[in-house]
């Protein structure tokens, strides 16, 4: 009796054991399943997203031009201490390097990247590449200073010396002081950058007041639209929707473009205006903040009302009734019932519309006029046509920083899993 | 007929808290829902308004709440026209079918909405709610949000949310139908002890018989816009006076034929099969008009003594379902052969078979002869 209990339980234990290696087997092809069906967009997103990002952000802190000009001269003047003049030795491995690239042409990207520190100087160097051999090769030590002096006389400045030393990386903060507006003097310290370079912390305020003003006049045009979307009939909320999406649906240029046809001085909007009398002179809508905002609400608008309304449409309409019952006027009730609970989607709307706005570039440019132009436009400015890359990587380090930042407050206050967009 | 069972409205105002008055109301202006509603609410009463969906139950107790306008007639709260009262200045509470808690706030705060709507003094407040909260023995949950509790405890403080301003009028939508049928029960009792304790006015509306029966003192079954007939649970179950309310209330055994002849309130109906039953005239009109006979299953003897009722007649036995405390035989008897005898557990002295021939009798009071409906 007792010997058939046993065996019976190690049968079951051993069954067990075998039930268990089998329900891993079975969970094991289910993972790898799950895991081969994602593998293609993770790879895409790899290869076509997180891999170029990267390497285009660390342009921003990188700094292997003169590097790789003049090597030896860099590893050179690393050992300087910045105190006076570089030694005679350090000015000889100079003076021999520009030899050798003057003759193989390849000064170019170090002279950009010096000129930044000074204009001037890519003339500077180049002439000194082009004189170097006959004027400064085979020169005494204690002459090879008055010999650059001699062939340049802002050589005698010690400063220009202190930007070759500044330039020699491979990491530096030059271009993200650049981006804030800022520099290094002699001493290291951090400094304001001259008037005329300083851009770049208005153009950072600027594009956060035209995200904040844009998101603001879409909550206020948006919510009673999402309101009305969530409590007509379906029959009559369906056509409203489409009316909504239907723009949603159109390329971001058509809408823009649209619009200018619609605000510029000959367009409709004056035209009309002007044909009824309302105004005598064509009124001034577009190539200003004026067409920035009315072209950029348009567009950002179904990205507020969308998941406002997502939101509006799961709450139960019997609460409204439930609060007028309880005796507050429907007001009240809409404050003080309806209205905390569209919270999340509210918080969904602001965060997406202000962080969209963040990145917005063909829009202020096709609309907004040169004191319109947002963070955006100045990365592409500098990537396609100043074609200083360091600086075009900078900026868009501190968008980046600035959207992750909402977005993790977006994260902390609402959750991604909230995210519904209808 | 259509005066059956309804209050006609009375001339003194002390004994009634609402009063409808010709209230007619259609959605579409087609179809009324409502068809020339009459009914006095007396004051303190459990008035269940009972009806199959679609009957203009649900939609008498939002024109009272004042969700929704009469099209036509009046309907008056303490002798006052409620025409242009919104339904925030009614003062009437209201527990809603699905609770209608508001989630973002806590129990206690759900609680304090209708007192803070009145601007009531903060430490007021607090004793109202506690009491409320008390009330419905959630004195300990008041810091809870409505989605911790479970649906019983909602159903309660949506009770406690109604009754903490202390209105004159309760209403109450079919509160109950979310609950699973023990909970519903007990729900039942709590609330009808709450009426009796607060003497408040409840209007309850509902499709559950039982719930109605269990709860109320007056009940105004609906069907196709109009009451059929208003009564307390026992009169209602038992005296039922048209062919609908029979039908609606309990179970019932019915019987199609056409009256012969009128003695008194005793009549003589031939059964669609020739058989002569006597019954109680109800609702009937007149000699060769068609009647329906209504008959209650458990008023229906097995194998009586010769001369114990007035109707005996042969059956035979179809089916036997056994129920526990009770079985229900179904017999063919009269032509009619899905008609239901509830036999108590132990009460049959009769072997009981499917197939057997039996005797089965009914007293002619209990048999009534109601429209042909």
């Amino acid at each position: 009796m007792t010997a058939t209990a046993e065996s019976t339980e190690s049968e079951f234990l051993s069954g067990n054991n075998t039930l268990k290696s089998r329900l891993r087997r079975a969970e094991r092809m289910r993972k790898l399943w799950a895991l081969a069906l994602i593998a293609p967009m993770f790879i895409f997103l790899v290869i076509g997203f997180i891999i170029p990002i990267i390497s285009l952000l660390k342009l921003s802190v990188e700094d292997l031009e003169v590097g790789e000009a003049l090597p030896r001269t860099v590893e050179a003047f690393r050992e300087w201490d910045g105190e006076g003049f570089p030694p005679p030795e350090a000015l000889e491995i100079f003076a021999e390097e520009l030899v050798i690239s003057d003759e193989n042409k390849s000064l170019g990207s170090a002279t950009r990247r010096l000129n930044y520190a000074f204009s001037g100087f890519k003339s500077m160097l180049k002439k000194t590449g082009r004189e170097a051999e006959e004027k400064l090769v085979g020169l005494p030590p204690d002459q090879i200073l008055d010999g650059f002096i001699a062939i340049d006389k802002d050589w005698g400045n010690p400063e220009y010396w202190l930007a070759i030393k500044d330039a020699v990386g491979p990491l530096s903060d030059f271009y993200f002081l650049w981006a804030v507006d800022r520099q290094r003097d002699e001493e290291g310290n951090i400094i304001q950058r001259p008037e005329d370079q300083s851009i770049y912390i208005d153009v950072l305020l600027r594009t956060l007041e035209i995200s904040i003003a844009v998101t603001a006049l879409c909550f206020l045009l948006g919510l009673p639209i999402a309101y009305l979307l969530a409590t007509l009939p379906p029959s009559k909320s369906n056509l409203l929707l489409i009316l909504v999406l239907l723009p949603f649906w159109t390329s971001l240029l058509v809408r823009t473009t649209a619009w200018i046809v619609l605000l510029q001085n000959q367009g409709l909007i004056n035209d009309m205006g002007i044909l009824l009398g309302f105004w005598d002179e064509p009124l001034e809508l577009i190539r200003n903040r004026i067409g920035v905002y009315i072209a950029m609400v348009h567009i950002q608008l179904p990205f507020m009302i969308l998941p406002i309304y997502a939101v509006m449409k799961g709450i139960n309409p019997w609460h409204m009734r439930a609060a007028e019952s309880l005796g507050a006027h429907r007001w009240l009730a809409f404050f003080k019932v309806y209205l905390p609970q569209c919270l999340p989607g509210i918080g969904a709307g602001i965060l997406l519309c202000f962080i969209l706005s963040l990145g917005y570039y063909i829009t202020p440019a096709l609309v907004g006029g040169p004191q319109d132009q947002m963070i955006s436009f100045w990365i592409v400015e500098n990537m396609g046509r100043v074609l200083n890359w360091g600086l075009a990587a900078a900026l868009s380090v501190i968008l980046l920083g600035i959207t992750l930042i909402f977005f993790f407050i977006y994260n902390r206050f609402v959750g991604f899993d909230k995210l519904r967009m209808g | 007929m259509a005066e059956v069972g309804q209050d006609r409205p009375s001339t003194d105002s002390a004994d009634h808290i609402v009063r409808f008055t010709n209230v007619q109301k259609t959605y579409d202006g087609e179809i009324l829902v409502v068809k020339d509603l009459n009914l006095d609410i007396r004051r303190g009463e459990f008035l269940t308004l009972l009806g199959p969906s679609g009957s203009g139950k649900t939609t008498t107790l939002l024109m009272l709440a004042g969700f929704e306008t009469p099209t036509h007639g009046e309907i008056t709260l303490e002798g006052q026209s409620l025409r242009s009262t919104p339904p925030h200045k009614r003062g009437i509470g209201m527990v809603f079918q699905n609770y209608a808690l508001f989630p973002h706030m806590t129990v206690a705060e759900n609680l304090a909405f209708p007192l803070q709507a009145r601007h009531m003094p903060k430490d007021e407040q607090e004793t109202k709610i506690k009491r409320a909260l008390e009330m419905v023995e959630l004195g300990a949950y008041g810091g809870r949000r409505p989605g911790q509790l479970s649906g019983g405890q909602q159903q309660r403080v949506a009770l406690a949310r109604a009754l903490v301003f202390d209105p004159q009028l309760v209403l109450m939508d079919e509160p109950l139908g979310a609950l699973d049928k023990k909970l519903r029960e007990q729900m039942q009792i709590e609330i009808k002890h709450i009426h009796e304790s607060l003497g408040v006015t409840v209007v309850y509306v509902t499709h559950d018989q039982s719930e109605a029966l269990t709860m109320s003192n007056r009940i105004a079954v609906f069907n196709d816009g109009r009451i059929q007939q208003l009564a307390g649970p026992e009169e209602l179950y038992e005296k039922p006076q048209n062919a609908f309310v029979a039908q609606f209330i309990g179970e019932n055994n019915r019987f199609g034929g056409t009256v012969k002849e009128k003695s008194g309130n005793v009549c003589k109906v031939a059964l669609d099969n020739g058989d002569v039953v006597s019954a109680l005239a109800v609702n009937i009109d007149g000699d060769g008009g068609r009647t329906s006979l209504s008959l209650r299953p458990e008023a229906i003897f097995l194998d009586p003594a010769a001369g114990s009722c007035e109707n005996i007649f042969d059956a035979r036995v179809e089916e036997l379902i056994y129920m526990g405390d009770h079985t229900r035989v179904r017999v063919d008897v009269c032509g009619n052969n899905d008609f239901i005898i509830k036999v108590p557990r132990g009460a049959s002295h009769v072997a009981l078979e499917t197939g057997t021939k039996i005797s089965v009798g009914w007293r002619s009071e209990d048999c009534r002869a109601l429209d042909a409906a």
